[in-house]
């Protein structure tokens, strides 16, 4: 393709700019699942007998459960017989990682996603674990971080390395019988981000995962698993990018985070997932399931997620409030345009006494796409004096979209405070005209009043990443209007 | 500066204006005044570049341009100016941040350079001074939550920060009590020099107590119907429009 093709074809495609594809040699799986595929990726990760046979009764129980069909989603059938379960680049050597071993394409890679691996040229305070298709391929600044006691790594390395931490705590949170594709991902899942914080740490850097779908027809299936000790803080952010393919693409992922007495976990989200072209070709299905639980008096977990990317996104991150006094949050932005579809949103599961949790979800559809709230708050009956607030808005951009919104709520204590607030407006004529006559084209009024619909959400990111997420937006949302 | 010549517009088939003929030369300020729906304010939009009307026929050369070859953000980097009747509400955006793009969006356009926050700042208090809008509002969402007069205020603030060639103000001060008024016609009359246009749209005379307007139109049945100075808004305050109206029919 000559250079001037490419360029415009870009232009053409929303600027989704992460559509490249990078050429290497990758051991890739031949597409199937069965007991046999599940035994190889376990013995290619070396791992202990107990996961092995964790898998294989994920992978049973899969067998007899069905996708769920309850969110407001049109699904196309997905052959599981079609996708291959593990591709991992190869590897120069086979001793421990170091950058020299990174095949070369894959740093370009990273660089060209603006996430230089080499810890010199990285952004200030912020720590990376890469994974790419199936395998972590490099973690920086791990060596800093074990200082302050900090445990960062891929989770094959700590079954390796960390088998009592990770047996403790794997599958505590969202068992694998929980959904469909959660078992599916205990039975396949090939690599993940583990995260260790010791007790009274708070950890020195923000620590973050990069995840990138290259090989075709492969599913990812990570698998990340945080732990902040008693006293501890953690903030922890994940980006995603896949090349634009004409065929759909699944990724099936589980987050699990455990907040001890006092510790708080931050976890911050930007999706950029291929979102197919117009026609609704191609992109990426996303069945994701996170859940924290703070496990002890006082825990503190604050999801906050930018949505942009996927064809199809499902994912409710939620909140255990187990322990008293313990604090959930949930703010999140989801864009949808053309086609995409994403429903999502939050369980916020008050069991302590004394626990609030907030909800923010702005939702944004442009096209015809459509985006949906889904949200359940349930107050246990021994939660007594629990509180929520929640506030769920939607803006719609042209007559074609649409926009949803499922709140459930169960009290189960009469002493609770819930609160729901919920909008729906379309950016007016009004509002583009007098943006307009002040002198700012289009795509910039729009950006602008988008921005500020979405502000009390950015304001909950990282600095880095709320810089990111606006320029996102603003590219999302380049040719909605019309 | 402004010319417009037999213009004929309708909106959903109605029509509205029905052969308006209007010159404004540098440095005028002309007042339009007419009865309820006689197209004042279809005017103002058409000038701005308001979707939702039809042309029929006529022209309006701007500056001895084509007005409806320029989109809406065109005419605005070109100096033309709509204070308007209802100004919107924008959710989340802070005032501040809105005047700063939008002052840098035509600056960047006219070749100028964009200015630094540091500079901006000191400008928008020192304007915010003149149309004595409190500097809190200057850092809250942009009209959200405003009064009647602190939004016409912020639009006035808006002017006076942009600098148009052509400023337009539709019924600026309707809504507006006596003291808000006066710091209205104060900002616009501060705004008035020799290369600076303004029209004028207002349904009282009393707005040109403060503003003395160069030339006073009567709008109506979609046309000028009569024009003078000063005097001829203090004849329309005593006797209404009724006698122009029926002058006019006859």
């Amino acid at each position: 393709m000559s250079a001037t093709t490419e360029t415009i074809e870009q232009l053409i495609d929303h600027g989704y700019v992460a559509g490249f594809v990078t050429n290497i040699d990758a051991e890739t799986f031949e597409p199937g699942l069965d007991e046999d595929v599940i035994r190889r990726i376990s013995l290619i990760k070396r791992e202990p007998e107990w996961m092995t046979q964790l898998r294989i009764q994920a992978y049973q129980d899969w067998l007899n459960m069905v996708p769920p069909d309850w969110a407001h989603l049109k699904i196309p059938a997905i052959d599981f017989q079609t996708i291959s379960y593990y591709s991992a680049p190869k590897k120069k050597g086979d001793g421990p990682k170091s950058l020299d071993e990174i095949d070369p394409e894959i740093l370009d890679t990273y660089n060209k996603l603006g996430i230089p691996l080499e810890e010199q040229k990285a952004l200030a305070g912020i720590a990376v674990d890469a994974v790419f298709d199936s395998v972590s391929v490099a973690t920086t600044f791990r060596e800093k971080l074990s200082e302050a006691g900090v445990i960062f790594c891929s989770m094959s390395e700590a079954l390796q390395e960390h088998p009592d931490l990770v047996r403790k705590y794997f599958a505590s949170v969202v068992p694998h019988k929980d959904n469909f594709f959660a078992a599916l991902n205990a039975a396949v899942f090939s690599d993940g981000t583990f995260v260790y914080i010791p007790p009274n740490v708070r950890c020195p850097m923000e620590l973050s995962t990069y995840f990138r779908i290259n090989e075709s027809n492969t599913g990812q299936f990570e698998r990340t698993l945080i732990i902040a000790d008693e006293g501890s803080y953690v903030s922890y952010l994940e980006g995603c990018t896949a090349p634009q393919r004409d065929e759909n693409q699944l990724h099936a992922a589980v987050v699990e985070l455990v907040a001890l007495g006092d510790a708080t976990i931050k976890y911050s989200t930007v999706q950029n997932w291929y979102p197919g072209d117009e026609q609704g070709r191609g992109g990426i299905y996303n069945f994701v399931t996170k859940r924290g639980d703070c496990r002890g008096d006082r825990a503190h977990i604050s999801w906050t997620q930018v949505e942009t990317g996927s064809a199809i996104t499902w994912k409710y991150p939620s909140c255990i409030l187990r322990g008293n006094d313990s604090v959930g949050e949930f703010y999140s932005v989801a864009v949808t345009k053309g086609l995409q579809q994403a429903d999502t949103g939050t369980k916020m599961i008050h069991m302590g006494r004394n626990t609030r949790s907030t909800v923010v979800s702005k939702g944004i559809s442009a096209g015809k796409a459509h985006n949906t709230y889904r949200g359940l708050v349930r107050i246990a009956r021994r939660a007594e004096h629990a509180r929520n607030h929640t506030q769920c808005d939607s803006l719609l951009i042209g007559d074609r979209c649409g926009a949803h919104t499922y709140p459930y709520i169960e009290v189960k204590n009469p002493s609770a405070d819930v609160e729901h607030e919920a909008t729906t407006s379309k950016i007016s004529e009004d509002q583009l005209f007098y943006c307009q006559q002040r002198g700012l084209d289009e795509e910039a009024a729009i950006s602008m009043i988008v921005n500020g619909f979405c502000k009390e959400v950015l304001k909950e990111l990282p600095m880095e990443f709320a810089v990111e997420a606006r320029k996102l937006l603003n590219v999302t949302l380049e040719g909605a209007v019309g | 500066m402004l010319s417009i010549k037999d213009l004929h517009v309708s909106v959903e088939g109605k029509d509205i204006l029905k052969g308006l003929n209007l010159e404004v030369k540098p440095g005028e300020v002309h007042a339009i005044m007419g009865p309820n729906g006689s197209g004042k304010s279809t005017m103002a939009h058409i000038l701005a570049g308001r979707d939702g009307y039809e042309l029929i026929k006529g022209s309006i050369l701007y500056q001895d341009q084509d007005l409806f070859d320029l989109s809406v953000e065109e005419r605005a980097q070109r100096g033309i100016f709509l204070a308007m009747q209802y100004p919107v509400e924008l959710p989340g955006v802070n005032n501040m941040t809105f005047l700063k793009e939008s002052m840098n969006s035509i600056r960047r356009v006219n070749g100028q350079d964009e200015l630094d926050a540091v500079a901006f700042m000191k400008l928008v208090k020192e304007k915010a001074a003149l149309v004595e809008l409190p500097e809190k509002l200057l850092k809250r969402d942009v009209n959200s939550g405003f009064s009647g007069g602190e939004k016409k205020r912020n639009e006035i603030l808006q002017m006076a920060l942009l600098e148009p060639k052509l400023g337009i103000l539709d019924e600026t001060d309707s809504g507006l009590d006596i003291d808000a008024l006066r710091v209205v016609a104060n900002g616009v009359n501060a705004l008035r020099s020799p290369q600076r246009s303004m029209i004028v749209v207002t349904h009282y005379q009393r707005l040109l107590d403060y503003i003395k307007p160069d030339v006073v139109h009567v709008l109506a049945n979609g046309r000028i119907v009569r024009s003078g100075g000063h005097s001829l808004a203090l004849e329309l305050e005593e006797k209404g429009y009724g006698w122009i109206l029926e002058e006019d029919a006859a």
